[in-house]
This record gives C-alpha cells, sequence and structure tokens, in this order.
C-alpha cells in the first residue's frame, strides 16, 4: 500500500511555460510569441506584397488557370486524359507517372540491392567480386549519365516498329517500347476477382494460423496443399461456372505503330532501370553494413543450431539487421522518389516534366507551380517516411522482446 | 533546378522589392555597362555559340543591335542560354534586359506574363520532318506516328490541334531541351520531329546524314517569332522596337554596313533623319542621334543580317519568303522614322 499522496496534475499554464518559457519562465513564453508574430507578419508581407507587385506587372496569378484547358497531349496517362482536359487533371497525370515510378523504382531497387550485398558478402570470392564491383561502377557515375545511357544507348540497338523483335508472335520489342496483349473485361470478370480475393485471404489467414501453432504448441502444419487450391483451384471453378473472365487482344502492327494491347514506353523502363540499379548499389551497402553489424557469434549460433546459410540469414541474421537498416533505407527511398525528376532528359512525362515544364511555361504561372511542385514531392516524401518509421516502429517493438 | 532558383528569384524579387517592375531598363543597363540578353541553348542561325565560343545568329544579332545602339559596342552583350520552359521566368526576374530567342508572339504571352513582343524578326511557322525511308510526302500520312518535340513550346499545342482537327492519333514524346529532342529523333524514337519550320532546317544540320530526312510541305501554324521585354518599362519597350524598325529601315532605304558613312554624307532628307543629321529621334529613345549607324556598322540592316545567319550566305539557305521587305512581296514592314 502506497503512503504517498498522489501530485496534482499539472495545469495546463504551467505545460505551456515549460514547454515554451524553458527556465526563462513567462518571459520566455512572451519572446516565443512575439517571435512568432513577427515571422507571420513578414510571411504575410512577402505574400500581399508579391500578389501586388504581380498584378502591377499584369502577370497572371493565382489558381484559376487549374481549371483552363491544357491543350497539349501526354504520351503515358495512367487515368483518361486528352489534351481538352484541364491543367489539374495534367497535374494528376504528372503526380501519378511520378508515384508509378517511383514505387517500382523503390521495389526493384530494394530486391536487386539485397541480392547484390548478399553477393558481396557471400564467402565465394567470384561472387562477391562481382557484388563489389557493381557497386563500385553504378553508385561512381552520376545517375543522369545512366539514365541517358540506358535510354539512347539502350534505345538505338532496338529495331523500328516494323522490324520489331517478336516473342511468340503475342509481344513485341522495338524502339516503340514494349507491346504485350491486353486482357480485356468480360462478364466473368467480377466473379473471378472475387474469388482470387477471397483466395488471397484465405490462403494469408492459413498462413497466420500456421505460424502460431508452430510458434505455441510446436505443431508443424502442411499448408501448401489448401493454398494452392484456394489460390489456383477456386478461380478455376469460377472461371468453369461464369465463363472467361476475359480476352485478349493481341498487338497488331498498323501503319506506323502497333494498335491495340498495351504499352509500356521505353522512356518508363530507362528511367526505372536507371533509377533501381542507381539506387541498389546504395541500398546494398547499407544492408552489408546491417548485416555487418550483427555479431558474428549470431552466425555461428546458427551454423551450430544446424540451420542452413540462407535460413540463418533469413531467420536470424536479417531480422537483427532490419533495426539498421531501415533509418538510411529510408533515405535511399526519398532519393529515388526526388531523383525521378531526372525523367525530362528522356522525355517521360512526370510530374516536374508535364506541371513544372509544359503547364508552367504554357501558363507562365511560376510561383504557384513551383509551390505545387515542391508541396507534392514534400508530401510524399513525408508519406514514404512515416511508412518507413512505422515498419521500423514495428521491428524494434518485435525484436525489443 | 535552375527552375526553382529562379521561381524562387521570382517570388522573392517580387516579394521584397516594390520598385523592380518599373525600374528603369536602360538605366540599369547603360550602369552596368552590359546588356544581358536571354538566347536559346543552341540553335543554328538563331543562336548557337561557334567553335570558339562567339554567340551567332539572328536572335543574336538582334540583341548586338540593342547592345550597338546603347554603347555603340555590339561586344557589350552577356548572353544568357535559356531552355523553352525558363525563358519566361528568366525574363520576369529580371535576369535578362531582353529576351531574343525563336519565341512566339501569341495573345496570352502579351497577356499574362508581364511581358511584351516588340515587333517580329522572323516570320515562321511549325512543320514536320521525317525520315525520307518512310515515305511519307505529307503530315495528312502521319496517323499513329511517333512526334518528338521540346517541352514548353506552342509547338505542343498546335500539334495536339492539328492531329485532332485531322482526326489522326499519335504519341507525342516531349523533351526538356533542343538538342535532346532531336537526338531521340535520330535514335528512331519517333517517326517525326516537329518545331518552327526555321528550326527544321537549322536542327536537320546538326544530325549525321542530314540528306536522310525531308522537311514536310505542311505549314500547320503561324509562328511569329520576336524579342521580348519586360511590361512597364515603355523607354526600353521603344528602344528595342525602334532598333528593329531601324534595320528594315535601312534595307529599304538601301543602306548596308559597307555604304553607311557615304548614305550620312548624302542631302537626301529621309536619309539624313534616319542617320541621325537631321532631327533627334535617338535622343528621344534615350540614346545618342547616331544609332541606326551604329546599328548598321555593327550588324547591318535586316537583309544582311538574314542573309548571313539563316539566308544565302549560310548553311541553312531558307528563302526570304514572308521574311522579304513588304515592297518585294514579303511582310517586313516599318512605321516611318520622323
Amino acid at each position: 500500500m502506497s503512503t504517498e499522496a498522489r501530485k496534482p496534475p499539472l495545469q495546463i499554464a504551467l505545460k505551456i511555460r515549460r514547454l515554451l518559457g524553458g527556465k526563462a519562465g513567462w518571459n520566455g513564453v512572451a519572446v516565443q510569441f512575439a517571435f512568432a508574430a513577427v515571422l507571420g507578419w513578414v510571411a504575410y508581407e512577402i505574400i500581399s506584397n508579391a500578389r501586388a507587385n504581380l498584378e502591377k506587372q499584369h502577370i497572371a496569378a493565382g489558381f484559376g488557370f487549374l481549371a483552363n484547358n491544357a491543350g497539349f497531349d501526354v504520351n503515358q496517362t495512367l487515368i483518361s486524359y486528352t489534351g481538352s482536359d484541364t491543367f489539374l487533371r495534367v497535374f494528376v497525370v504528372g503526380l501519378l507517372n511520378t508515384l508509378v515510378v517511383s514505387v517500382v523504382g523503390i521495389v526493384f531497387s530494394t530486391l536487386i540491392g539485397f541480392v547484390v550485398a548478399l553477393c558481396r558478402l557471400s564467402p565465394n570470392w567470384l561472387v562477391s567480386r562481382v557484388g563489389e564491383i557493381y557497386v563500385e561502377i553504378i553508385r561512381n557515375l552520376p545517375l543522369l549519365f545512366q539514365i541517358l545511357f540506358w535510354y539512347l544507348a539502350v534505345l538505338a540497338a532496338l529495331p523500328n516498329p516494323r522490324q520489331s523483335i517478336s516473342l511468340l508472335g503475342i509481344a513485341f520489342i522495338s524502339n516503340r517500347g514494349l507491346v504485350i496483349p491486353q486482357p480485356i473485361g468480360q462478364a466473368g470478370l467480377e466473379p473471378f476477382v472475387a474469388a482470387l480475393v477471397f483466395g488471397i485471404v484465405a490462403a494469408l489467414s492459413l498462413r497466420i494460423y500456421a505460424r502460431r501453432a508452430l510458434f505455441l504448441r510446436g505443431q508443424l502444419i502442411r499448408i501448401w496443399p489448401y493454398v494452392l487450391g484456394l489460390l489456383i483451384g477456386l478461380p478455376l471453378v469460377t472461371m468453369a461456372v461464369f465463363g472467361l473472365p476475359f480476352t485478349v487482344e493481341l498487338p497488331q502492327l498498323k501503319g506506323f505503330n502497333f494498335a491495340g494491347g498495351a504499352r509500356i514506353i521505353p522512356e518508363f523502363v530507362a528511367l526505372t532501370l536507371a533509377l533501381s540499379t542507381y539506387t541498389a548499389a546504395f541500398v546494398a551497402e547499407i544492408v552489408r553494413a546491417g548485416i555487418l553489424s550483427v555479431h558474428t557469434g549470431q552466425m555461428e549460433a546458427g551454423a551450430s543450431l544446424g540451420l542452413s546459410r540462407g535460413n540463418t540469414l533469413r531467420l536470424i541474421v536479417v531480422p537483427q539487421a532490419m533495426r539498421v537498416i531501415v533509418p538510411p533505407l529510408t533515405n535511399q527511398y526519398l532519393n529515388l522518389t526526388k531523383n525521378s525528376s531526372l525523367a525530362v532528359a528522356i522525355g517521360y512525362p512526370d510530374l516536374v516534366s508535364v506541371w513544372a515544364g509544359t503547364s508552367l511555361s504554357q501558363t507562365g504561372q511560376a510561383i504557384e507551380i513551383i509551390a505545387m511542385t515542391m508541396g507534392v514531392y514534400l508530401l510524399i516524401s513525408l508519406f514514404t517516411s512515416a511508412l518507413m518509421s512505422i515498419y521500423g516502429w514495428r521491428l524494434s517493438r518485435s525484436l525489443g522482446a | 533546378m535552375k527552375r526553382v532558383t529562379l521561381a524562387l528569384s521570382l517570388a522573392l524579387a517580387a516579394g521584397l522589392s516594390g520598385q523592380a517592375a518599373n525600374a528603369q531598363t536602360l538605366k540599369t543597363v547603360k550602369d552596368r555597362g552590359m546588356l544581358s540578353c536571354g538566347v536559346s541553348q543552341g540553335l543554328p542561325g538563331f543562336s548557337s555559340p561557334d567553335d570558339k565560343g562567339n554567340w551567332t545568329g539572328l536572335d543574336v544579332d538582334v540583341c548586338r543591335a540593342v547592345a550597338a545602339a546603347i554603347f555603340n559596342d555590339p561586344t557589350k552583350v552577356k548572353f544568357v542560354p535559356t531552355s523553352a520552359k525558363d525563358r519566361f521566368t528568366a525574363l520576369q526576374s529580371g535576369e535578362i534586359d531582353l529576351l531574343s530567342r525563336n519565341t512566339t508572339w501569341t495573345l496570352s504571352r502579351d497577356t499574362s506574363l508581364g511581358a511584351n513582343f516588340t515587333g517580329v524578326t522572323y516570320y515562321d511557322g511549325q512543320g514536320f520532318m521525317v525520315k525520307k525511308s518512310l515515305k511519307v510526302n505529307s503530315a495528312l500520312e502521319l496517323n499513329s506516328a511517333s512526334v518528338c518535340v521540346q517541352t514548353g513550346t506552342t509547338t505542343e499545342q498546335n500539334l495536339a490541334d492539328y492531329f485532332k482537327a485531322n482526326n489522326m492519333k499519335y504519341e507525342v514524346i516531349a523533351f526538356g531541351t533542343n538538342d535532346e529532342t532531336v537526338k531521340a529523333y535520330e535514335a528512331g524514337r519517333c517517326d517525326v520531329f516537329t518545331t518552327d519550320q526555321s528550326g527544321l532546317y537549322a536542327n536537320r544540320l546538326k544530325l549525321a546524314n542530314p540528306n536522310d530526312h525531308m522537311v514536310l510541305p505542311e505549314i500547320i501554324s503561324k509562328e511569329p517569332l520576336g524579342p521580348m521585354v519586360r511590361h512597364g518599362d515603355d523607354q526600353w519597350f521603344d528602344l528595342v522596337k525602334w532598333t528593329l524598325f531601324a534595320m528594315v529601315t535601312a534595307e529599304e532605304l538601301g543602306i548596308t554596313s559597307k555604304n553607311v558613312d557615304e548614305k550620312a554624307k548624302m542631302e537626301n532628307p529621309e536619309l539624313k533623319r534616319v542617320l541621325g543629321t537631321d532631327g533627334n529621334f535617338g535622343e528621344q529613345l534615350g540614346v545618342t542621334n547616331d544609332w541606326v549607324i551604329r546599328i548598321v556598322k555593327a550588324v547591318g540592316n535586316y537583309g544582311e543580317m538574314f542573309d548571313r545567319n539563316v539566308g544565302s550566305g549560310s548553311p541553312l539557305a531558307i528563302n526570304r519568303g514572308l521574311n522579304n521587305l513588304w515592297n518585294k512581296g514579303g511582310l517586313q514592314y516599318a512605321p516611318p522614322i520622323r
């Protein structure tokens, strides 16, 4: 039984004093407020002065232009877009193009980076040298040159569409990009997708159940036949019942180019390749450092338990290394996203190219457009680091036990 | 990144200095002893540095003419290469005094950019260039083609309009600079390269085998190219505008860089007015009365400038066409100096 009297809760005023004033007390709080007021006043002066001056110089200002027709076309759009859509839609088109290249780049750079790091750490002399050479060459060449290399060197080697390389007659590679058959939804699509989603969810829950059984009771349950049945069998059954989920439209050469089918433009391929191989070199060093930071005793302990090298890495070393790896990895992800703005050099229509480029010079509203672009990059970066922070927090929680 | 810097300096200039807008450009230029002139990053015939680093071209000569009128020295120009996207911001932010960079005069550029066009130095129109091996003879056969274009130009919008009006499909690939666009066209990324027709001829010279490429006959737009100055400084606007008119007038009166001194001695009232022995027209513009003599000695009259840079005396060998004098079937016309 505690006899100590409970402390009275700190009053709000006192909290504020401690937070803002520190040792200086109420005087400190007053200074803080005065400083904030001065900052606010300066910001207000700059904005109102800029508005007045722009008006005096007859430079259009404000965000009214967002509703105007853009009047130009973009060659990769994830949402439907034509030249008669608004500037706001151009903004969204550019943003989506930036996001898709960043997400794909992040996934590939992580995969390649992990593989290269494991290569460098491999006891095999040849494999570790290959890893080392990769890292040293790729990370020491400027990214812009690598992007131009992938774009111009690789593009120049590809034939024109009329002589394109045919892959089994259904996909074609040419200097117009990779053309693949496009699935077109049919009546059976909805039940097929529903069955697929159900299969994935069920398979995941099975896996959680099996892991729990393994960790809590040491019971080994074989789940793969059920998973296979759920993921493949169930969709097949719905196909038999409801008919084909989609038909495939094959690309046909018509005039200058292929008609029909889906197309991955070479600008996207070159940019993704360059960004992911370049960032992978840095990721590889981060992963290597992370793995080396785990005591060698862990590796030996795994070996003495009879685990293979791969299993030791996967189950023992990498989970501990992740704690070291995640913060610098976040930096690399942010760099990759921001580096994607080099797209303008090879004509990939990312945010900087279509928005801070074409739209800016069509409307001339530099301040608004650059501010919006910077704001968007800031948001993307903050979102990425928030995700990574959550992941890091979960990780240290699971290891912290 | 340059764009961000420019935008920031524009924001700061607009935000902090109340007077920047109405600054007296002519006085600033005189005090600085140097004209800061925005040109392209390299377009043969219009503005491109030669192998010794000297800028040459039609647009460059316009800058030199203005410098000659002010300083009697056509070399007192600092050339600032600008991309199609950065050019207006560079002018608005005060980094350059004059933008002479094959820029098309349009209504919206005149009204919403805080800048004004001072005249037309070259009447152009947009065209298409294709490889001869494609065996295309008309732009109307370009359905489903891929088109390389420089971003931030009127070209991009004309292209969209033309293909839409003719109900044709196309794929556009837009690059940041002219060189990147040409390189991608040469690498075979696109079937068609489009820009102003003068630019097509100029860029064709940069290709490995110029004779494998041809310019299609269609002209799909009006592209009057001219210099631009900041809005709100009428003295500077007048000086640049009349520098152009002076060159056209000189050609009309047969004044060339070779005979300008003899012409100045002649007792013809019009020549006397133009060459400054009668009246004070130069002083009204804020320069000296022999301003036309200075201009013509430095860069020649309009015809000399045209022939040297893009016409018969240059590798481009473009016909005068619309750019001939009004009394020879063209559109170049100057109001009287009086």
